[in-house]
């Protein structure tokens, strides 16, 4: 099993199940020179090239001109606001996937956010695995990835389009939910996703549980897509969250 | 402000002043038409007696020629009263009458005159004043002129004493009016006044201060009374606020000091690399908890304030009770416990997602986190059901559990924040869930109640239809 530590090492990579990671371009617009540096400094260290902004201006002028493949931008920032900052930035057609940063937590700040243009929003305080998890995702789905119609991981194949899961020969039958569950993971195979993601893009809910629900939701499809298989596919990576990933590559 | 220009300023006086500017003009248009109306008739009655004179003397005139018609007017002449006359000659020269000092002129000009006159039998001028009269100047055939009159002095006094009785009216409706109002306000004042000071104590922080109220039941009274229920209600969530503060302070007291405990233990006595990072991983677990408490919190307090208002939409409560369901079975089934939706009929409701998701949520984490896997009363394993159903024009959401359910006499307590009952303190959570799902209902105008479920707990959160009705403004 994977462990959070795992993602914060990303050079000392065990056998098992690791990130498909891919060096990523970030820039961090926020103003809080410490929490920048924190993320700029924990982005590096798992091998991704990130650099800070700390007001809208500057932050602008920088997404602008380089070539960024993610942008963390904070809401509050001193000039520009950080939705103003996403909206100057779509009108000049500027595609670059941007995940809002803010204190204002609940769902209609994230409804607003997500209307200017943000791809993603994440609440303070958040946990460094939970955004380096959904940083990787917003700079996958550029690639297109989601377009596929037939899924595949391993011997695993999902069809999209007929609504057939095979592992290997074997037909696996799923429930609808845990057919979307599986689907979202497959989506983002060899990427972290942690279960506010899933609960986010499976169930379309934004509240917390309390009790780890989707924990239980996940063991039941690992029972049945893993179950009887020597080379199990999907791994719980501790602190952070779940990963497809065909382990034997 | 001095007391007097604060009495002149309330309102209760300025509208006694709008009351007695209007009453003592209808009092003065009353009077001053009575006045008008009353001379008119004197007048008119006037010119009918020496318009019949007129024609009686003439017809004497006629009758017996000059001659006749002097005895005729030296008789009425000497009569005591207000009639005058007057008999000239072509030249002006008296011939019999009881009037002299007539202006010049007079007599030249037939037809209705007024004018100043002396009585004969009053002596020179200078020793009385001069009459007023109404005349009648006649020219009699053969060259004669007759004037017949009446004095105006009682037209006059009767108009004057109208016309006083007027003003001493209106002066003593203006006097009484004043008087009137300034008591009136007085009293209103004192009581206003009564009203500002108990406000200005409250203001100054004792929220057990209440308004007076003077029993007569009177509007004032009324605003008291509503007032006083009004800080009754700000009282109670005050108090409701510092309870919580206490048991927000108590609640995140506890997990900041075992964090700040374990850190510390880790520094003092770590040894290796797997140490620490057990010491870490277990301060971030411990965090987040904290912050999954403050969201709760926070998500309170907004439906509480009203502010998720907003995001109001139309769906079917059926749906959501089969989605939480969905969600929870797995949780349910690990546990021992079956649970089932019964929510075929759609439940339209307008309202707020999310937040009615996640209330229900709540109430079904509830009844998994207490129930326990046999039922212990009918030996049946444990079940939770969860249903949504219309009733009238109210949506119920309802979970019910066949765990050891909640005293009656704690059922109001476990609503609020972070009670949890002595027996549950061992289970994980924040307590905060049941809290949630009350203000959900009543940000909706909905309520969320717990019964009994014989055994086990039920709980309703029920919902009106149409969602929250607006507060006007």
């Amino acid at each position: 099993m994977a462990t959070y530590a795992d993602i914060q090492r990303p050079f000392g990579r065990t056998a098992e199940a690791q990130p498909d990671r891919v060096t990523m371009r970030l820039l961090v617009i926020e103003d809080d020179r410490d929490a920048a540096d924190y993320l700029v400094k924990a982005f590096r260290e798992v091998g991704h090239v990130a650099d800070a902004a700390t007001d809208g201006d500057d932050g602008l002028a920088m997404a602008l001109d380089g070539q960024y493949d993610v942008l963390i931008v904070d809401r509050m920032l001193p000039k520009r606001d950080g939705l103003a900052l996403i909206g100057a930035l779509r009108a000049k057609g500027m595609e670059t996937p941007a995940l809002i940063l803010s204190a204002l937590g609940q769902v209609d700040d994230r409804v607003k956010g997500l209307r200017a243009g943000g791809d993603d929003y994440l609440p303070k305080p958040y946990s460094f695995s939970e955004l380096l998890a959904r940083v990787e995702v917003l700079a996958r789905r550029r690639v297109g990835r989601t377009e596929e119609t037939v899924l595949r991981v391993g011997n695993l194949e999902l069809d999209r389009l007929s609504h057939q899961v095979h592992r290997g020969e074997e037909e696996i039958t799923l429930q609808p939910r845990e057919f979307r569950l599986l689907e979202y993971l497959m989506q983002h195979a060899g990427q972290v996703v942690t279960r506010t993601m899933l609960l986010e893009n499976v169930w379309d809910y934004h509240f917390d549980p309390q009790t780890n629900v989707i924990d239980v939701h996940i063991s039941r499809l690992r029972s049945k897509i893993d179950k009887g298989f020597s080379q199990p596919l999907l791994h719980t990576i501790r602190g952070a969250g779940y990963m497809i990933r065909d382990g034997a590559r | 402000m001095t007391a007097l220009g604060k009495l002149f300023r309330t309102t209760t006086f300025k509208l006694t002043l709008v009351y007695l500017t209007v009453f003592a003009l209808f009092a003065a248009f009353l009077l001053g038409y009575f006045a008008l109306n009353t001379r008119r008739l004197i007048t008119e009655q006037i010119t009918d007696t020496v318009n019949a004179e007129i024609t009686g003397l003439s017809e004497q005139y006629r009758i017996g020629g000059i001659r006749r018609l002097v005895v005729v007017v030296d008789a009425r002449a000497r009569r005591p009263g207000s009639s005058l006359y007057l008999v000239t000659t072509f030249a002006g020269e008296s011939l019999a009458g009881n009037v002299t000092s007539l202006p010049p002129g007079t007599l030249d000009n037939p037809g209705w005159t007024e004018t100043g006159y002396r009585r004969l039998d009053e002596g020179e001028a200078g020793e009385h004043p001069e009459h007023h009269a109404l005349v009648r100047v006649f020219q009699l055939p053969g060259g004669f002129r007759l004037l017949v009159g009446r004095d105006l002095d009682e037209r006059e006094r009767l108009y004057n004493i109208v016309l006083s009785a007027g003003r001493w009216s209106i002066a003593i409706v203006i006097v009484l009016g004043l008087a009137g109002g300034l008591f009136v306000t007085r009293r209103v004042l004192r009581r206003v006044d009564a009203m500002t000071e108990t406000t200005r104590t409250i203001m100054r922080g004792d929220l057990g201060g209440r308004l007076p109220v003077a029993g007569t039941g009177d509007e004032l009274d009324r605003l008291a009374e509503n007032l006083n229920l009004m800080l009754e209600r700000i009282e109670a969530l005050m108090h409701g606020l510092k309870e919580v503060s206490d048991n927000i302070a108590h609640d995140l007291k506890t997990p900041l000091t075992r964090l700040r405990n374990r850190a510390e233990q880790a520094l003092r006595s770590g040894k290796n690399e797997t140490e620490y990072r057990a010491a870490l991983e277990s301060t971030i677990e411990e965090s987040d908890g904290l912050i999954r408490t403050f969201n709760a919190l926070l998500m309170i307090a907004r439906a509480e304030s009203g502010q998720a208002r907003d995001n109001m939409s139309e769906f079917d409560a059926a749906e959501i009770a089969h989605d939480i369901g969905e969600l929870y079975e797995p949780l349910a089934e690990e546990k021992g416990i079956a649970l089932k939706v019964e929510a075929d009929a759609p439940a339209p409701l307008k309202g707020n997602r999310e937040l009615i998701s996640q209330a229900l949520a709540n109430l079904v984490d509830n009844s998994i986190k207490y129930a326990e896997p046999r039922d212990s009363i009918n030996g049946g394993p444990a079940q939770i059901i969860v249903r949504a159903l219309s009733e009238g024009d109210r949506i119920l959401l309802t979970v019910a559990d066949s765990g050891p359910g909640i005293p009656e006499a704690d059922r109001s307590r476990v609503v609020e924040r972070f009670v949890r009952l002595e027996q549950s303190r061992s289970q994980p959570g924040s307590g905060l869930g049941l809290s949630l799902a009350s203000a959900v209902a009543r940000l909706h105008g909905g309520e969320l109640t717990l019964a009994d479920n014989h055994p086990g707990l039920k709980s309703i959160i029920a919902l009106p239809r149409g969602g929250p009705v607006q507060i006007a403004g």
